[in-house]
């Protein structure tokens, strides 16, 4: 089973301060988003079950060879990693052409793992977009994964329920955060990571002609949030406080 | 001449769609909304009584967990509609139904916007980033635009008597279903939609034993609130279901009041409360982010507090 899992290069998001409402990025260490970490953990699990490859496919900002080790090192067997220039963020559409164009270029391929939404954009739509550039079935919001004999049946949580679904392979997968527990990588693993294969590409080298973004961001800003920070000293002083604020019946 | 497709499996949010829609038109992104059904007719009926004309296709054998089949419904019924935007929910579906759905089209696609702006010629559109750290406004360049509206950011748009909108049918051929459903369990009936509470109680991992929980909900009855939790609650320690989940991944709550028990206030959760008009945080730690963004803070442990809180609530 040869499985390809798109991980997504963000800023470690509890590192952000904000100053002036900019967010601040310049020394926050780079990672990947934990979704993405339980998309990994699942192909690990289905290849230490049926055998076969995991292959992790990345397009990022420089910073992304030493980060990836991260995935090596958490069960990986190799990655592809497309690396692009500009300072913008890359924007949804091209991610998708970037991975979508790897994950052809690396021939076989059974099952394709997404994150259910990135961790620092969170659109919810680069999965989506790589199963219709690759004209893959796709199941979205997986929970459970169990592998038959060329099909996969999963189950997908939604606001109202669950759902069962069967789909033939190959296909492509979203997967929320409770699919699984990602594993720790010892020390070991950590220093075989460095010597597993990288493929680095540029997106030029990939694309020929890298498409022109379609969302332009206007302002990006820390929302203005006024709160009163009163600290009170008991119970009994919040309760006042609340039956001030006209909660809990007028007295 | 260009129109606005509305499409959401879910009669309540399409209503929703339709305002947002509105929207879109006054800023020239569109002349009509046409509203597509698929394989529910009682749906267009609806927008009819909305003033809204319908498309209702019947799709054979595809189900709406057939996001790959769907998606191509939606995009040749935007050609023959002659529909540049198309305007879904952002709700899982709808989310996985968008990314599809723009690749087809070669669209920009922005989901989980949660306002509209006018800004310059421009319309922005406003959703969360950098994982709720930041408010982002932001503008679909392409000429195909996708747009997926947060449940909840519009209201429903109303009845209009006057006006009657034409159910229509359109044929569309050639869709072959991708997957097949073989179960659906629905969450039980009856679930409360933290999102609408007035007033809010919200246990976050501060709350240390499962016990302390009808305290909480004690509390909750005297303060007439719902209970909602932060993330690790419901998914870790599953003390209570995940609909109760304030949140990125969770639910955005407008309480008028949230007493917030034990969260540290990580922006992943704080984005879900940050409208709620009075915060409370009760916090054993001083430093506890979520402090900040508390109108009344109360340091202490909460084993303590829960019964101090409950006497002085008489
Ligand atoms: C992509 C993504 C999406 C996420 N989405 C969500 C989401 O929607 N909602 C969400 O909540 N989280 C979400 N998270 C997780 C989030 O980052 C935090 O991990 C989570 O909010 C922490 O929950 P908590 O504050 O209850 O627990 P903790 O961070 O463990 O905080 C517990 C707090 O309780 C205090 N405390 C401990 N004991 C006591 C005591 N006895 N008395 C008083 N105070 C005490 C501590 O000082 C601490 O501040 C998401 C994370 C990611 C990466
Ligand atoms: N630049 C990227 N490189 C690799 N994977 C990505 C990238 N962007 C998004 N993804 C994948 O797509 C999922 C959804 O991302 P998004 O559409 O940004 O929410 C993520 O969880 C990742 O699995």
């Amino acid at each position: 089973m040869n499985i390809v899992v798109a991980m997504k290069q963000i800023p470690d998001l509890q590192q952000v301060r904000i100053k002036n409402r900019k967010p601040i990025l310049d020394d926050v260490p780079l990672t990947f988003g934990n979704i993405d970490r339980n998309a990994l953990e699942a192909a690990v699990l289905i290849k230490e079950q049926v055998g076969g490859s995991v292959t992790v496919v990345a397009a990022g900002k420089e910073g992304l060879e030493d980060t990836v080790k991260e995935a090596l090192a958490a069960g990986a067997d190799q990655a592809y990693l497309i690396i692009c220039n500009e300072q913008e963020d890359i924007e949804s559409s091209i991610s998708a052409k970037l991975l979508a164009e790897a994950i052809k270029q690396l021939g076989s391929v059974d099952l394709v793992l997404f994150g259910e939404g990135s961790g620092d954009n969170y659109s919810s739509q680069v999965g989506s977009r790589v199963a219709e550039l690759l004209d893959l079935p796709q199941v979205g919001y997986v929970e459970r994964i169990e592998l038959t004999a060329g099909e996969l049946v999963v189950t997908r949580s939604l606001e109202d329920g669950k759902e069962v679904v069967q789909v033939a392979l190959p296909a492509v997968l979203t997967v929320v955060t409770d699919l699984n527990q990602p594993r720790i990588p010892s020390v070991t693993q950590i220093l075989k990571a460095g010597r597993k294969p990288k493929k680095v590409m540029s997106d030029q080298e990939l694309l020929g002609a890298v498409p022109t973004p379609k969302v332009k961001t206007l302002s990006n800003l820390a929302p203005e949030i006024k709160r009163k920070q009163i600290q009170v000293g008991t119970a009994v002083e919040l309760v006042e406080k609340l039956q001030a604020e006209g909660f809990l019946g007028r007295a | 001449m260009s129109n606005i497709l509305v499409y959401t499996e879910k009669t309540e949010l399409a209503l929703e769609l339709i305002e947002a829609a509105r929207i879109l038109c006054r800023a020239g992104l569109g002349d009509e909304i046409k509203w597509l059904s698929i394989n529910n007719r009682a749906q267009a009926e609806e927008s009819a009584q909305r003033g809204i004309d319908s498309w209702v296709v019947k799709a054979e054998g595809i189900t709406i967990a057939d996001t790959a089949a769907l998606a191509s419904i939606i995009a040749q019924a935007s050609r023959v509609l002659e529909c540049d935007t198309i305007v879904l929910s952002s709700d899982r579906r709808g989310k996985e139904l968008a990314g599809r759905l723009a690749a087809k089209l070669d669209a920009g696609c922005l989901t989980d916007v949660k306002a509209l702006e006018s800004a310059g010629q421009d319309i922005g559109l406003v959703r969360n980033a950098l994982g709720g750290a930041t408010v982002a406004v932001q503008t679909i360049t392409s000429p195909q635009k996708v747009i997926a509206f947060a449940p909840g950011a519009f209201p429903c748009t109303e009845e209009v008597p006057e006006k009657s909108g034409a159910v229509n049918e359109l044929e569309i051929t050639g869709v072959k279903a991708s997957v097949k459903v073989i179960e659906n369990r629905p969450k039980d009936a009856g679930t409360v939609d933290i999102a609408k509470a007035r007033i809010l109680v919200i246990v976050g991992q501060g709350i240390e034993d499962k016990e302390d929980l009808p305290l909480v909900q004690e509390l909750a009855g005297k303060l007439g609130a719902e209970i909602g939790c932060s993330k690790p609650v419901a998914t870790d320690k599953k003390w209570l279901p995940e609909e109760r989940v304030v949140g990125l991944s969770g639910k955005t709550c407008q309480p008028e009041l949230a007493v917030i028990l034990g969260v540290s206030g990580q922006v992943q959760f704080t984005v879900g409360i940050r409208d709620a008009k009075l915060v409370v945080s009760v916090n054993k730690d001083e430093n506890a982010y979520m402090n900040q963004m508390a109108d009344y803070v109360l340091v202490s442990d909460l084993k303590e507090v829960l019964p101090e809180l409950l006497q002085a609530l008489g």
